[in-house]
């Protein structure tokens, strides 16, 4: 302690004489705010469930629980990839096609195997194979493109969300959705756990929001994660493999989003061509929203849970409080912007 | 070419004798000879050639785009040379990344500091050679947080920097703390050289009297220490010697002792080439 108060006070005298000194004594509130920072989306979650559950008290009802939950399953697999890709200052436009395609591709396999009696087990197997192949397999493609000829991945992805989520996607099936799945599949879209509380999709979700959360906050994969999107450079020179670290971000993030389709497959009982189609608006509003910058460095896996909350809680709440569905779309624009506004103006008062 | 190179000025090695690879002295920890370094149409670096001697403080001078920068750069393996040779310890090397660098124990203070401000202090000082737990959790590389927080504490602390938590952002800190930041990171982790580029370019006058003070101690615990720097008082105070870089190649080593401020500048101005061409 006395050590502490010492090397404080050295610094003083050297703080003193350089501008920046002003931001290391900014007042008490400006810390307080900065702190309720990272909760302060959180704090946006609990007003609207509260004031949603004021306007619809069947808000907190166990329908209300699964069908936001259901709800929010694929963004949230989706954003957890994302935020990655984000935090080294890349974007992935193609996740939401990613998951379409993949989805498509492991069904059609499926029906193919099936209409040939091949065993449902075996062929549940080979088709969740399929979707997380093809989908790793995309965005692995992503990231080399990105890297390798160094096509900024908001190009990249935005062509490959095109070309994949309305071409191939299509091209696939002559633009005809699957519905001849093995029972296997369906049930992981039915089956549930904790009495019915949590079905097995949501299980998924908050199991990827986990890991991932625990990838990016305490491991080195994660730390140079963040040092990428923090300053390229610095991670280059420090050692860091630069490039292969941002495609196998991208890999993840195509991984996750043949985990979100199998996903959505299951619930759905179909493989349809227009599944996953803009879910990459509300992953990365998501990321957004969870306090992640787009220019990298900042946001974590948390934040992304919050903000997929938020968003699932208002789509289910204004629908609840029978306000029109289009409104949804206004609230959760409105909610982005002003998630980043809070945001500028939290970091300008903090440096 | 040949103009510049035969009136090269060396009273330079330990015993003031001899040229850069000078016989029967100690041999250099670090040399580099006739590195040659083009960028497009720009020949940065066109046979530059240096040695740093145990336990001094070299310092490398030169005008703007002389190149100093470049050849620190390659030295450090963030970027490859188009010619010449680089020997460690005697020994021919190639240097091909920042890695094979740091392998050679030659660590590196960029103009830039080349720190990542979203990190905290210990995790820049661990870029790139963290800690991992034992366990099976090593497996994923999970990350041995404390164990990186009280070493980054105890280099720091070694190297006499004032950091009041390795736990804060390197972005929330001063200009003066993340120079030390830097200076501190490379030279706990430095085992042969160290090379730092501008290293108080930024800083107001009692810091770089600090960071002079850092580097004064680093060379005194025996790592010999490259200093790039404008500030020509501090350069002739601290360093042994002092190697002059010109349109790309070293055209003076001089001895502070030897030589006064005046001289430096009439060879980093190309003004004391002038005088001896005829010669
Ligand atoms: N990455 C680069 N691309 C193109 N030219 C460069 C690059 N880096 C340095 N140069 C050029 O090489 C020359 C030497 O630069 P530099 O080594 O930075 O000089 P110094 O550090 O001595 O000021 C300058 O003419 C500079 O413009
Ligand atoms: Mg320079």
């Amino acid at each position: 302690m006395t050590a502490a108060t010492s090397v404080e006070q050295a610094e003083q005298g050297g703080r003193a004489s350089e501008p920046e000194a002003i931001g290391l004594r900014a007042p008490a509130f400006q810390r307080i705010l900065e702190r309720l920072g990272s909760l302060w989306t959180f704090g946006v979650l609990v007003v609207i469930v509260v004031a949603f559950g004021i306007a619809a008290p069947s808000l907190y009802t166990k329908a209300a629980w699964l069908s936001t939950s259901e709800y929010a399953v694929e963004y949230l697999i989706l954003a957890a990839g994302q935020t990655f890709v984000i935090v080294t200052a890349e974007i992935d436009l193609s996740d939401g096609a990613i998951l379409g395609f993949s989805a498509l591709a492991g069904s059609l396999l499926m029906n193919n195997l099936l209409n040939h009696h091949v065993d449902g087990g075996l062929t549940t197997f080979l088709g969740i194979v399929v979707m997380l192949a093809s989908g790793t397999g995309v965005g692995l493609l992503n990231g080399l493109l990105t890297v390798k000829l160094r096509i900024p991945s908001f190009i990249v992805t935005l062509g490959m969300m095109i070309a994949l989520g309305y071409g191939a996607t299509n091209l696939l099936t002559n633009g005809n959705e699957i519905s001849n799945l093995p029972n296997q599949v369906l049930a992981i879209g039915t089956d549930s756990v904790l009495g019915g509380w949590l079905p097995i999709p949501v299980l998924v979700a908050l199991g990827v929001a986990l890991v991932l959360g625990l990838v990016l906050g305490r491991t080195r994969f994660g730390l140079r994660t963040y040092a990428i999107g923090s300053n390229r450079l610095a991670a280059r020179r420090a050692g860091v493999a630069v490039n292969r670290h941002i495609v196998w971000c991208f890999g993840l993030s195509g991984f996750l989003a043949g985990v979100a389709g199998l996903m959505v497959t299951a619930n759905l009982s179909t493989a349809s061509t227009i599944a996953g189609q803009n879910d990459e608006l509300y992953a990365i509003a998501a990321v957004v929203i969870g306090g992640a910058s787009l220019f990298g460095g900042r946001g974590n896996i948390f934040g992304t849970v919050i903000g997929t909350a938020v968003i699932a809680v208002l789509t289910t709440g204004l629908v609840l409080a029978n306000v029109s569905a289009f409104w949804q779309y206004v609230a959760i624009g409105a909610v982005v912007i002003v998630a980043v506004a809070v945001d500028q103006v939290r970091t300008r008062t903090a440096d | 070419m040949a103009v510049t190179r035969d009136i090269v000025v060396s009273k330079d090695g330990p015993s003031g004798a001899g040229g850069p690879s000078s016989a029967g002295g100690t041999p250099p920890v670090v040399e580099v000879r006739g590195i040659t370094k083009r960028f497009g149409s720009v020949l940065a670096l066109r046979g530059a050639d240096l040695a740093l001697y145990p336990g001094e403080i070299l310092g490398l001078v030169g005008d703007n785009g002389a190149g100093k920068s470049t050849l620190v750069n390659i030295i450090s393996g963030a970027l490859a040379p188009n010619g010449g040779e680089i020997f460690v310890g005697g020994e021919k090397v190639h240097i091909g990344s920042p890695l094979d660098a740091r392998r050679y124990g030659i660590e590196t203070v960029y103009q830039d500091l080349a720190l990542a401000p979203d990190l905290s202090v210990w995790a820049n000082v661990f870029l790139g050679r963290e800690r991992i737990v034992r366990g099976p959790m090593r497996l994923f590389g999970w990350l041995d947080r404390r164990a990186m927080a009280s070493e980054a504490r105890e280099q720091l602390d070694r190297t006499r920097i004032r950091i009041d938590s390795v736990d804060a952002l390197v972005g929330k800190l001063s200009g003066g703390q993340r120079q030390a930041v830097a200076v501190g990171r490379s030279a706990a982790w430095g085992s042969r050289v160290l090379l730092l580029d501008e290293p108080t370019a930024a800083l107001g006058v009692e810091q770089q009297e600090r960071v002079g003070e850092l580097v004064r101690s680093i060379a005194a615990q025996g790592l010999p220490v490259l200093l790039i720097s404008h500030n020509l008082p501090q350069v002739h105070e601290l360093c042994s010697r002092v190697a002059v870089m010109f349109q790309g190649r070293v055209i003076a080593t001089l001895k502070p002792s030897e030589s006064g401020i005046d001289e430096i500048v009439s060879w980093i101005t190309g003004a004391a080439l002038v005088a001896r061409k005829p010669e």
